[in-house]
């Protein structure tokens, strides 16, 4: 950790995901080789299942969709510096209160109750996200933490609700909403078999780039990201901003869960929890924080997702081995972090740092 | 509420607080030793999972449950040493690390685990403390696993070892001032990646009470956050050993508060009281942070106050 600030080298480190997934491929092959199976053929596998077909790539456009949204609950506040990880809770809050809204509702124009829906999800989600940020500004307290027990208690929330206030009597095995009109539920995009969530998606995060690269507030948030100090120094109000990107963030994972009920599921209910938020920690951390490659990304990893039952039937594997290859991908990617900026020089273990200061900045640095 | 029922919710509670308390003690505990280092190990909640599920297989095949204790220490272990390790290279930030270990050791204890799901290991055996009372709450709240002894012990040691001992000095002065420690001589990387193993290890043991003890089967659904819920507990205890064992019953009387008013008849708002731990974590973070100072007592070198 050098005092001097990493060189920047556009083309490596735009290498460096890339990198990373061709390690975590064969890591990944050499765990599935230890475990008795084919390496090439359980790739093969996930990518026919990702991406082989017209089902294939129906079921990976499905859930890129809402992982869209949740990779852009967590890039956001990451561009103020903050490491979000409670996007599954933001979702749970999203999902409820579309459905909340949806009763009573019910009936109005469709226009008017889907954004309605969208509304309610986007502020429950931005609220509780919203508030991480602001216990980190105003009480120090760590907004890692923080957002993880807040989607916990978001999570117990709901269940609260689903299966008490708001429960639908005639759900019996499965606690859920009463369930939204046929009329009230998203349509698919013209000629495709996805949903319009997945358009939701793409225009979200294209807003943001514009927003993040474009506009001079996204240069001020850049600025707050890149050194808070020196920020405020400038004048720059960075209370708000800190706050308002955390609630922009928690919005879009809201939002994630107002499309799962209004486009998947029809209803509010513990099927929405299939951790499409925690996933979102992944994606952003690929797309490296930019709104723009949150989408490949989620496509990538809403793939590996949809490879998972296909991997199941064919090779007998635990549908856990997708949520394996996720693991290995990720810690490679945060490991390979180590190149950035020094791709030409052999990582030093036991590299002497000099003094605590900048070893301490370097470590805050959460554009990781 | 009648005194009687009042008094079932109360021992419910003391005893939930002595059944659930235990891995978060282990995992807080372990978590202490990393953050008195300087390092923050976030992944401890994939590890308890880890080591629930090591400890559970190992106990199975083997038939001896101490066995699986061990081998859920091994296996925190292991996650440990990657982390720390991997926290050593030059620019990887040890709190995201720690999320994508959280990621890594839940599939990876998913992955191995589905062929323990329905199998019945042997599980640990408790100590009846309760055997003279007539009451059966009192019994069964202090029918008292070894490894709550165990960590109570461990707790005390540890505090004494801080303090008192060659590697507690230095492990202290790695974790308050890498400059100070460099210039006493103190092998300062090494120092914090054997922190995170034996943190790692703890942890382990933590999920192998999970499995072997209480609730003493494997499922995915076994650790609700005890391991994200130890590092709040860190910083509520002031990195301080003894006031570990203090939060952990604290937070076991939390989380036994649904059950024990269920087992009075009162099921309403069910999800809620469970959500009292996660409330509780939170609410002690706000009042005990302050945003201008760090925190009294945290280790210098900590990303965590930033």
């Amino acid at each position: 950790m050098s005092a001097a600030p990493a060189r920047p080298r556009p083309l490596i480190d735009a290498l460096l995901p890339v990198a990373a997934l061709a390690i975590a491929l064969m890591l990944f092959s050499l765990f599935v080789a230890l475990e008795g199976q084919a390496p090439l053929e359980v790739l093969e596998t996930i990518f026919a299942g990702a991406f082989g077909d017209a089902f294939g790539w129906q079921n990976t456009l499905l859930r890129a969709a809402p992982l869209i949204l949740t990779g852009l609950a967590v890039a956001l506040p990451a561009r103020a510096g903050l490491v979000i990880i409670g996007g599954e809770g933001a979702l749970a809050f999203g999902a409820l209160g579309a459905a909340a809204v949806a009763v009573p509702l019910a009936g109005s124009p469709n226009p008017l109750l889907w954004l309605a829906m969208a509304l309610a999800g986007m502020i429950a989600g931005g609220v509780l996200i919203g508030f991480a940020g602001a216990l980190r500004q105003w009480r120090g307290v760590n907004e890692t933490i923080s957002s993880l027990l807040l989607s916990y208690i978001a999570v117990a929330l709901m269940n609260h609700f689903v299966e008490g206030p708001l429960r639908d009597p005639a759900s019996l095995n499965k606690p859920s909403t009463y369930p939204l009109a046929p009329e009230a539920m998203l349509g698919a995009l013209p000629g495709l078999d996805v949903h319009v969530g997945l358009a939701v998606g793409v225009v979200c995060a294209l807003l943001a780039w514009v927003f993040l690269h474009f506009t001079v507030w996204g240069f001020a948030v850049r600025v707050v990201g890149g050194n808070p100090r020196a920020a405020a120094m400038a004048g720059l109000a960075v209370t708000p901003w800190v706050i308002g990107l955390c609630a922009a963030g928690g919005a879009m994972a809201g939002l994630a869960g107002m499309i799962e009920v209004a486009a998947v599921h029809g209803a509010c209910n513990a099927s929405v929890l299939v951790g499409y938020g925690h996933a979102g920690i992944l994606i952003a951390f690929i797309a490296r924080q930019n709104p723009l490659a949150v989408v490949p990304a989620a496509v990538l990893i809403g793939g590996i997702g949809a490879a998972g039952s296909l991997l199941q039937r064919r090779l007998d594997m635990p549908d856990a081995t997708v949520l394996v290859l996720q693991g290995i991908l990720f810690v490679v990617l945060i490991a390979i972090e180590t190149l950035r900026g020094h791709a030409w020089r052999l990582p030093q273990l036991a590299a002497p740092r000099h003094s605590p200061t900048p070893a301490l900045a370097a470590k805050t640095d959460v554009s990781v | 509420m009648h005194v009687d029922a009042i008094t079932a919710v109360l021992l419910a509670m003391l005893g939930g607080a002595i059944r659930v308390s235990t891995p978060f003690l282990f995992v807080s505990l372990g978590e202490t030793i990393t953050e008195k280092a300087g390092r923050i190990n976030l992944g401890l909640e994939g590890t308890l999972v880890m080591g629930a599920m090591s400890a559970y297989a190992a106990s199975l095949h083997s038939g001896q449950p101490w066995l699986g204790v061990l081998a859920a220490a091994g296996a925190g272990a292991v996650f440990g040493l990657l982390h720390g390790l991997l926290a050593s290279l030059r620019r990887v930030n040890d709190i995201a690390l720690g999320i994508a270990l959280m990621l890594l050791g839940t599939g990876l204890a998913f992955y191995w685990g589905k062929a323990y799901i329905q199998p019945q290991a042997p599980t640990l055996t408790a100590f009846h403390l309760g055997a003279w009372s007539d009451s059966p709450a009192l019994r069964s709240a202090l029918d008292i696993n070894p490894l709550f002894i165990a960590g109570l012990v461990l707790a005390f040691a540890l505090h004494w070892a801080f303090a008192n001992t060659r590697l507690g000095l230095t492990l202290r002065l790695v974790g308050d001032s890498e400059a100070a420690a460099r210039a006493a001589g103190a092998a300062v990387i090494p120092t914090r990646i054997a922190a995170t193993v034996f943190g790692g290890a703890l942890a382990g043991v933590g999920g192998a009470f999970l499995s072997l003890f209480y609730p003493g089967s494997w499922n995915e659904g076994l650790s609700n956050g005890q391991g994200i819920m130890a590092v709040a507990l860190v910083i509520f205890a002031r990195w301080q050993p003894r006031r570990c064992v203090l939060a952990a019953l604290m937070f076991g009387a939390a989380g036994a508060i649904g059950p024990a008013l269920q087992s009075v008849g009162i099921s309403s708002g069910y999800y809620l009281f469970n959500a009292a731990p996660y409330a509780l974590t939170l609410l002690l973070m706000a009042l005990t942070c302050s945003r201008d100072t760090s925190l009294k007592g945290a280790p210098g070198e900590l990303s965590l106050n930033r």
